[in-house]
């Protein structure tokens, strides 16, 4: 390997961080690394790509720029603004405005990190080589794909996303902009009523929690405007089961119930005329049309076109089919190229597309990486970890954390409860998970 | 969530209030130094000057929950469960002791109500 590694206590190369000075500089941070769990830097030249720069792609970044010295570390994505994903449910809900989850990419690329405003259009893991849709290549030691997912409006016939926030069509998914649009299309409906429908895709998607979220703040919504009793909500679930986590699902069935939100199981939105408001769906018993006043249209979702194209993709089995990472589960690694991680949505695991997961991942894959440079082995495992604050109302949320194993992951036993909705919890969405969010992006939670 | 340490809990309030989060420490700072010059000044507590910054506090304490009911959009009748009074009572002896620490020191160092 061309790649040079080492030691544990070597002074950081000069201008690597803005806060490493000299030899008792670096010691003083050795120290503080200590205190905080993260070993000291590692020199190396490798050459690392980062494809992506969302939330998995500059936390990746953060990291590694911390623990490598001397490495050459480049994030490609065309991107410029940066969307904090896990807020678009509240500015969905009227709480909060476009601007509270768009940023810019710009401040949070770590310095001496090289930022490309291109794409990958093509992986060649073979070659180590990214070719960039400007024509660019770019080889590299080690590759980390961050690119995230595609929203596939596209295979819902007759969606036009251009049409978010009129004739009652919301979604919440498709930018802060649509967001904000769907907000207006859900006030309007809480003030008229009528029929609401919501659902989720048959594919993988990020936040599995989203759309649940969203008919109970429609609910909410209703309540609070004194019109639900002029409202009917349904819920599509695209098989039968509202989550893929048992004991929440069975959760989430009793407050449907208790909200008087019906349930219809083994219904995906397949078309939907935008002009007539009729949604038509996909079950066992072949299409059938619902008439609604208003829709939360949560697309298909699918890696992105360059990942699909590539022969990073699954070449079997269930993540195949959309184009997912076929990595190991435990470590992020790529089963079949060994200098390539994936993390984030893009990863072909079971369960967790959310920013809490890219939380758990990141350190995970970023460990690997870096003991493979330093010519050591990582123990580092994700256990599937993934996270979603399910807000019941305003005011109220539920913690719901699971692994792989659909086992409960509470990050506070005892204290603050799972599956109950509670205020705290609430207000660990609303205060603390975006400064969380951030202070991921810049490797420092 | 992970790594739940000191350095992450700073980083998170850094990123929750950016400048504000050392100007909040340095008030708290100097209200603790206020308080504690005011009470090596006097050689002890003076009960009249405790008893107005108590009545302070009660008025902080109150504030403080009304405070972050409001920052949260949230209303009274959303606390749930136990964990959530716990929460409140957190925030109220927060507010009222940061309060009486405050007003305790102002009020010694312009000796009106001395
Ligand atoms: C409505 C909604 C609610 C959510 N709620 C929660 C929640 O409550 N809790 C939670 O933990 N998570 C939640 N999430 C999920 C969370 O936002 C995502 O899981 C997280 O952002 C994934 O990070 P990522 O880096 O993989 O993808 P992203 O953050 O989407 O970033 C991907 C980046 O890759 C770039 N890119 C794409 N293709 C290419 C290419 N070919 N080359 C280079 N760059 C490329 C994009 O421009 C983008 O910047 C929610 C998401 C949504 C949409």
């Amino acid at each position: 390997m061309p790649i040079t590694s080492n030691s544990t206590d070597l002074p950081a190369a000069p201008g690597r961080r803005r806060f490493i000075i000299g030899g008792a500089a670096a010691a003083a941070l050795a120290g503080v690394a200590t205190a905080t769990g993260a070993p000291a830097q590692t020199q190396t030249r490798a050459r690392v790509v980062i494809a992506g720069g969302g939330a998995a792609g500059l936390a990746t970044a953060a990291r590694l720029s911390r623990r490598l010295a001397g490495a050459e570390i480049t994030i490609l994505d065309r991107r410029r603004e940066h969307f904090y994903q896990p807020g678009f449910t509240l500015v969905a809900a009227g709480l909060k405005g476009p601007s509270y989850v768009t940023g810019a990419t710009g401040d949070f690329v770590p310095a001496g990190v090289r930022w490309i405003e291109e794409s990958a259009a093509e992986f060649d893991p073979a070659g180590r080589k990214v070719v960039t849709d400007a024509g660019r290549t770019l080889p590299y030691d080690f590759l980390v794909v961050a690119t995230g997912l595609t929203l596939d409006y596209g295979a819902i016939a007759g969606m036009d996303v251009a049409r978010i926030g009129q004739d009652g069509l919301g979604s919440v998914y498709a930018s802060p902009q649509a967001a904000a649009a769907t907000w207006a299309a859900m006030s309007s409906f809480a003030d008229r009523g009528g029929v609401a429908l919501f659902g989720r895709p048959s594919t993988e998607m990020k936040c599995a929690g989203a759309p649940l979220k969203y008919a109970f703040l429609t609910d909410d919504t209703l309540r609070r405007r004194g019109t639900r009793g002029r409202a009917e909500l349904i819920y599509n679930a695209h098989n039968r089961v509202l989550f893929s986590v048992p004991i929440v699902a069975e959760k989430v069935r009793m407050l449907y119930r208790d909200r008087g939100i019906r349930t219809n199981y083994e219904h995906e939105l397949q078309a939907i005329d935008i002009g007539r408001k009729v949604a038509t769906f996909r079950t066992p018993g072949g299409p059938k049309e619902l008439q609604y006043d208003f829709i939360n249209v949560v697309p298909p979702m699918r890696a992105p076109e360059a990942v699909r194209n590539s022969p990073l993709r699954w070449q079997t089995g269930p993540f195949a089919a959309d184009g997912w990472i076929e990595v190991d589960r435990a470590t992020l690694r790529h089963s079949r190229f060994a200098e390539v991680f994936a993390v984030g949505d893009v990863a072909g695991v079971p369960k967790g597309k959310t920013a809490a997961s890219v939380k758990w991942q990141v350190p995970v894959a970023v460990d690997h990486l870096v003991a493979q440079i330093a010519g050591r082995t990582s123990d580092a495992r994700y256990n599937g970890y993934t996270s979603c604050p399910l807000i019941t109302r305003i005011g109220r949320a539920m913690l719901v954390e699971f692994d792989y194993e659909d086992n409960l992951q509470p990050s506070f036993p005892g204290v603050i409860a799972p599956l109950e909705e509670l205020w705290i919890t609430w207000m660990m969405k609303i205060v603390a998970l975006k400064p969380t969010y951030l202070a991921m992006l810049r490797g420092m939670a | 969530m992970k790594e739940l340490d000191v350095a992450t809990f700073l980083a998170v309030f850094q990123e929750m209030l950016g400048p504000l989060l050392w100007a909040l420490i340095a008030l708290a700072a100097a209200a603790t130094v206020l308080f504690v010059w005011v009470m090596l000044r006097d050689r002890g507590l003076r009960p009249r000057r405790l008893v107005w910054a108590e009545v302070a506090g009660l008025a902080g304490g109150i504030a403080a929950v009304l405070f972050m009911l409001a920052v949260t959009q949230s209303q009274l009748a959303d606390i749930g469960g136990p964990v959530d009074w716990v929460l409140v009572a957190v925030i109220f002896v927060a507010g009222g002791v940061g309060t009486v620490v405050a007003a305790y020191g102002v009020l010694g160092a312009l000796r009106h109500l001395a």
